[in-house]
């Protein structure tokens, strides 16, 4: 299908929505949703927004990933995989203390694509950043070139697996963004568990979507990008910082 | 290489049923154990799948992994779900579709190290 004709269609769906909603509410879902026969586009770009000021001192993110994704560790928390962790800000002078999940910010630019001796590393058309672990050696060069130290190495063997997420020993890994859950429509298991046990501070949604809840709050209030400095144009922003 | 084992393994497994040469190698080298218990048909012609099921696997592998197309049909959870054995829920194991037949043609695969064998949606109730 040609792009101009999707995104028409794209645009009827989002406008049958709204109509029978009324307005202010929308069916996400029909908008987002995509044919397991449709290959993922260059027109959307996933991205995610939190709002710090919003994000209560739990863990319901971290425990929700890892649980989405069969991620367990071994109790040993140098080498345990992570996908997602929460990470506490405090400002010296003033004792202001902040807490955020951190997680792959899924760049334009990616470092470690870069790096990335195989090609394992790469950037799906929508903004996606994954590891193929068919192709990945487990040199960890990727481990290193990220900046945000979003990437973990698999240490040990794994069983047990989910079935849309396999995993195993010898491979680098990270967050997908819940890519298996995104291509089905639904939104990352982070962002549901923060919008149902804590504080709604997570947002997903298209980046290029310029009618979506995602670009509506971009676009009204200031946000940042995590080392901004690196100009790598991250997917995950952030409000509140 | 790869061509050539699987042709020659088609080949036995159809000679197999002959009776007297079969149970001759039997005799000396454990046959695949090749146990379907669901029913209905394969995702494409059997001989086509004794020879040609690594390259369809590898094929769809690269188009989810890289383009995000997730058909049903050539997706190895897919083939789990209907290989998986109706008593150890696996395609592993001694008798495990994917295993026993490998293990005669001394085939090594790791997909397994990552992707789970065991079926998702029981089996009760599927015809034999
Ligand atoms: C009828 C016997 C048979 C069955 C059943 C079978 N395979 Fe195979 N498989 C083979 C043969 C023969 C080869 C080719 C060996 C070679 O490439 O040298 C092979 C090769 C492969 C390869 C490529 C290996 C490589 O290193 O290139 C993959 C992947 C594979 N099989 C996956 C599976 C999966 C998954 C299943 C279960 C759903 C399965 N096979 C069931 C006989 C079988
Ligand atoms: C190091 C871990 C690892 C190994 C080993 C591995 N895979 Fe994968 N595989 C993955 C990951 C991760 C995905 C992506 C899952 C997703 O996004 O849904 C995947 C996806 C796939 C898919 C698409 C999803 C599906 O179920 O159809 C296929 C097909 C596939 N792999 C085939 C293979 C085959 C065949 C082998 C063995 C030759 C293999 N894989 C070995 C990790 C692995
Ligand atoms: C809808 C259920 C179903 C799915 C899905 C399925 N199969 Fe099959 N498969 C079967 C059945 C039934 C047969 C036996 C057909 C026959 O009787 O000839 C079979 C036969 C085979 C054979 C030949 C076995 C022999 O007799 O030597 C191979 C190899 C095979 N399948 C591999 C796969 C692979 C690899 C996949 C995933 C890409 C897959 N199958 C997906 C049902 C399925």
């Amino acid at each position: 299908m040609k792009p101009e004709r999707r995104r028409f269609l794209g645009w009827t769906a989002a406008a049958a929505a709204a109509a029978t909603l009324g307005p202010g509410l929308r069916l996400v879902e029909l908008a987002l949703a995509r044919s397991p026969e449709e290959a993922a586009s260059t027109l959307q770009r996933w991205g995610l927004l939190i709002d710090t000021a919003s994000c209560s001192d739990c863990d319901a993110c971290v425990t929700a990933c890892h649980e989405e994704n069969g991620v367990r560790g071994h109790n040993r928390p140098l080498t345990d995989a992570q996908w997602i962790r929460k990470v506490s800000l405090r400002d010296r002078r003033t004792g202001f203390a902040q807490t955020l999940p951190l997680m792959c910010q899924h760049c334009e630019h990616p470092p470690c694509v870069d790096v990335c001796p195989t090609g394992a590393s790469f950037r799906r058309a929508d903004g996606i950043v994954l590891v193929d672990k068919h192709t990945c050696i487990g040199c960890r060069y990727c481990v290193m070139a990220c900046p945000f130290g979003a990437r973990s190495f698999v240490h040990e063997p794994v069983s047990g697996q989910k079935p849309d997420v396999p995993r195993g020993k010898g491979t680098v890994e990270s967050c997908t963004l819940c890519v298996h859950r995104v291509d089905r429509g639904e939104t990352p298991a982070c962002v549901e568990a923060c919008n149902r046990d804590g504080g709604a501070a997570m947002v997903f949604g298209d980046l290029n979507d310029a009618a979506g809840e995602l670009h509506r709050r971009l676009r009204t209030a200031p946000s940042t990008q995590l080392r901004a400095d690196l100009a790598l144009n991250t997917g995950v922003r952030y409000q509140g910082l | 290489m790869a061509r050539i084992a699987a042709a020659i393994l088609a080949a036995s497994l159809a000679a197999a049923p002959l009776a007297d040469a079969g149970e001759k190698r039997a005799g000396r080298v454990a046959l695949p154990v090749v146990k379907i218990t669901k029913g209905g048909d394969c995702v494409a012609p059997t001989d086509e799948m004794r020879r040609n099921h690594m390259e369809m696997l590898l094929h769809q592998r690269d188009r989810t992994m890289r383009q995000g197309l997730r058909e049903k049909r050539f997706s190895l959870k897919n083939c789990v779900e209907c290989h998986a054995s109706r008593d150890t829920g696996s395609v592993l194991g001694k008798e495990g579709f994917c295993s026993s037949c490998h293990a005669y043609a001394s085939v090594k695969i790791d997909c397994f190290e990552c992707h789970t064998p065991m079926r998702q949606v029981p089996t009760a109730g599927a015809p034999r």
